[in-house]
């Protein structure tokens, strides 16, 4: 069991929603971002001095920019039927980690300043005004939302709270309040080229040590290259991929399935970082400059194609967003979608019986699969609605002889969040990381218990860092989250090329029962 | 002419022209500010075809809501139903002659009249038994059920207790369409029922009732889900990319 300063939640075995327990988390706010990254990003350095003047000024921007905000802030009925939705709700029962409450430290703000009612009658419609103790229950409970859009599936009008996070983001950003954590990682894209600030040739070094490893492993030489112009494809994974654990076992994958399908390939430095937390703030010019590194590394590398690796809200801007922000994607070949999600291009090749697997390689592990809510809830793989959530089950069956779904209201579209999205993936949020887990540790502990799960794969780097932090404070294993793609790699039959050592053993006797890929 | 009768000419002419022109200008917003971003909440329809009956689906049968909360669910959909029959049965009053359809649901409009108020009930008591949604309501809330619970028994009780004269209620509003004032009937409970509509009326642009129109406008709800197969991009968006 990992150390708490705080109390970890009890797991049971049939979720309840528990009775509002006001201000419990109050005192949860990430750190500041200093006044040097603010600059970086075009947001003032601290506070401001006309802050509410400004604050309500850019609010009023922002409600012409965006009709999902006007329309969220306006229709709202007061329900309920979101209340008890929001993992971070459930772990802490703070009822403005309710969606709707979350939204009301917005909406309140809005009808005192934008509308007829709030300005003749505020007390009867609850509209207050924008005072220093509102803002920095904005700083807190708009840091506490992982944006995961769980609350907008079963709202009557589909209002997402993460719209309302991410202008209040913004505002804030605006006026000089800006989080630590988003904001210096965009910091580090613009200088370095990548959230975790690996430079160039660290890169380099990485990726020739990795092929050095699988070729240990496998005899076999898979390539894993980097900035080759004229490659027919660019990769673009998040950074976390090149080195942490449980990612790089992914990343080895992807390259295993890149070597069976022939087709030459390339990561590129320029664009060295799938993650895009300009979405996480609600600005879309820093989420335009991240995406258009993507759109210059295409061109310099004069590539045909792109694909995605494991990342789920980097998904969501690859998928809904790319096109938008750094389109027209006219110069690459219009035969494939742009971009494709690396499990849309494992599949294509699993259906097409173009890659050897041998399941008995993951026979010592029972999975289980985590929807990522961006890939979930905000994205789409392959031509039918449902898809992202069908292909990588589709591909655990095919790689894995033991797969057991959570309890369908924890999976697919109503999936809960891993507990670190949105931009809180930092260890000043570590209590709010915690509790917000409990739903989704809840439903694995019961497959664990029930049906034997070792593992769980999930497709997106913020998760699978997430749990392995979170996993040890609810008394299971770090070791117990892994990539989609290790679950390929692992069973994938590598074919040999006429450069692999003659001599090794493991080469030989897997090329023996290896297809030859047509 | 009756001072009653002119008061009331004016308070629906007024409210009237409140609710027209309020709606109107939330529509005309809603219509021009742009939504930059596809952010359709998936899986969601790839045709616009497809959008067309999501959305069928979440105003007829409140999907969404279903999936949500049952209970919230089914006073809620017996309310709007109730609400809208009854709207359908009023419609002899406004329209000369009444068509056969509208002479048809005229039984069943009493009965949703009891499915409205047993809706609203179930409806206003969730807000004092569930912490969640009392932590929510304020006062408007309560303020908007009472309303409408009130308009939906003191029709009931025109309609069970204490009859008022129709055919000269029908005149009065046929008149209104040109300026016409025909004496209406001065009974209290009709006048109150009277009142509380324009009340409605006047409130609706101004208050969550927005819901109706703003669901039409909610882009998880009514886009497509294509943004790798059509570039969307917003005005003030389009225009970052020439600077
Ligand atoms: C397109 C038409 C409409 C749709 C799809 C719609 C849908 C909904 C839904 C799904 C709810 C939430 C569940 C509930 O509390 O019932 C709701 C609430 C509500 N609706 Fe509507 N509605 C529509 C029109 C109207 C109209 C015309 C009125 C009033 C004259 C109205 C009055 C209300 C009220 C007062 C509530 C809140 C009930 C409460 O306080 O619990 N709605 N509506
Ligand atoms: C100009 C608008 C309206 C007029 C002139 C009007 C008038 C009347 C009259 C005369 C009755 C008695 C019917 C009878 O005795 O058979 C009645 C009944 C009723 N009214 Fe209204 N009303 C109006 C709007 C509304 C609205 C907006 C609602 C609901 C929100 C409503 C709800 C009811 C209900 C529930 C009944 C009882 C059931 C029925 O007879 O249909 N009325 N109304
Ligand atoms: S978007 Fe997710 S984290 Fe944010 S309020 Fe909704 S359910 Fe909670
Ligand atoms: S479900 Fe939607 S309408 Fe209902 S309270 Fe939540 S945000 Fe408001």
């Amino acid at each position: 069991m990992a150390k708490a300063t705080f109390k970890v939640p009890v797991l049971s075995q049939y979720p309840e929603v528990p009775a509002i327990t006001p201000g419990s988390m109050a005192h949860s706010t990430p750190f500041q971002a200093k006044p040097e990254f603010q600059a970086a990003l075009g947001f003032p350095g601290e506070l401001v001095e006309n802050w509410q003047e400004r604050a309500i000024e850019k609010m009023g921007e922002l409600l012409t920019r965006y009709r999902s905000l006007r329309v969220y802030l306006d229709a709202c009925v007061k329900c309920g039927a979101c209340t008890d939705k929001c993992h971070y709700f459930l772990g802490t029962q703070d009822p403005k980690n309710m969606p709707v409450g979350r939204q009301d430290l917005m909406r309140k703000v809005y009808r005192r300043y934008f509308t007829v009612a709030g300005r003749l009658f505020p007390k009867l419609v609850g509209a207050e005004d924008l005072t220093k103790e509102v803002l920095d229950e904005w700083y807190s409970y708009y840091h506490q939302c992982s944006q995961c859009r769980r609350c907008s599936v079963f709202c009557p009008y589909g209002i997402d709270t993460a719209e309302i996070s991410m202008a209040a983001r913004e505002i804030m950003d605006s006026i000089g309040v800006g989080q630590k954590y988003c904001n210096e990682i965009i910091g580090k894209v613009y200088t370095v080229g990548n959230n975790l600030g690996l430079p160039g040739p660290a890169l380099v070094n990485t990726l020739e040590g990795l092929e050095e490893d699988v070729f240990d492993d496998t005899g076999v030489h898979v390539r894993y290259p980097i900035d080759q112009v004229g490659a027919e494809v660019l990769f673009v994974t998040p950074s976390a991929d090149f080195f942490a654990e449980p990612h790089v076992d992914g990343l080895i994958g992807y390259g295993k399935v890149m070597h069976e399908s022939g087709l030459s390939w390339t990561f590129s430095t320029m664009a060295s970082e799938a993650a895009n937390f300009g979405l996480f703030i609600g600005s879309y010019e820093n989420m335009r400059r991240v995406a258009l590194r993507i759109r210059e590394a295409a061109i310099q590398l004069k590539v045909k194609r792109i694909i995605f690796g494991e990342c789920g809200h980097a998904w969501r801007v690859g998928y809904g967003f790319l096109n938008s922000l750094a389109g027209p994607w006219d110069f690459l070949d219009p035969r494939y979608p742009v971009p494709q999600h690396i499990c849309e291009f494992t599949w294509d090749l699993i259906q097409q019986g173009r890659l050897t697997l041998d399941k008995s390689q993951n026979d010592d592990k029972v999975l289980t699969f985590h929807d990522s809510c961006n890939v979930a809830r905000a994205s789409r793989m392959g031509d039918e609605a449902g898809g992202q959530f069908e292909i990588p089950r589709a591909i655990i069956r095919a790689t894995c002889n033991h797969f057991y779904d959570m309890d369908e209201e924890t999976i697919r579209d109503r999936t809960f969040c891993c507990g670190g999205g949105g931009g809180l993936l930092t260890d000043d949020l570590m209590e709010l990381r915690v509790k917000g887990a409990k739903p989704r540790m809840e439903a694995l502990n019961n497959v664990i218990q029930e049906k034997g799960v070792t593992h769980m794969a999930a497709i997106c780097a913020i998760c699978k860092t997430q749990f392995s932090k979170v996993l040890p404070f609810y008394g299971m294993e770090m070791d117990q989250i892994i990539s989609l793609h290790q679950l390929v790699s692992n069973a994938i039959v590598l074919t040999p090329r006429e450069d692999d050592d003659d001599g090794d053993e493991g080469a030989q006797s897997r090329a023996e029962n290896a297809d030859e890929p047509d | 002419m009756p001072f009653l009768t002119v008061l009331y000419a004016y308070l629906f002419y007024g409210a009237a022209l409140v609710f027209v022109s309020g709606l109107t200008y939330k529509i005309v917003q809603y219509t021009l500010t742009p939504a930059p971003l596809k952010i359709p909440t998936t899986p969601a329809p790839t045709t616009r075809g497809g959008v067309v009956l999501r959305m069928t689906r979440e105003v007829v049968l409140f999907e969404s809501l279903f999936r949500g909360n049952k209970w919230t669910w089914m006073f809620g959909w017996l309310f709007h139903f109730g609400l809208f029959l009854v709207t359908l049965r009023h419609l002899r009053y406004f329209l000369n002659p009444v068509p056969a359809f509208i002479e048809f649901i005229q039984p069943f409009g009493v009965y949703a009249g009891f499915a409205m108020i047993v809706g609203l009930v179930g409806l206003w008591s969730r807000r004092f038994l569930v912490d969640r949604v009392r932590y929510i309501s304020s006062r408007s809330d309560h303020l908007m059920l009472g309303l409408l619970l009130l308009l939906g028994v003191s029709g009931l009780v025109i309609h069970f207790l204490f009859h008022t004269d129709i055919v000269a209620v029908k005149t009065f509003i046929i008149g209104l369409y040109h300026f016409d004032f025909n004496p209406l009937p001065g009974d209290p409970v009709l006048l109150l029922h009277l009142a509380l509509l324009a009340g409605l009326m006047i409130i609706f642009p101004y208050s969550k009732l927005l819901h109706a129109p703003g669901l039409f406008f909610s882009p998880t709800r009514n886009q497509v889900d294509n943004p790798r197969e059509r570039r969307h991009l917003a005005a003030w968006a389009s225009r970052l990319e020439r600077s």
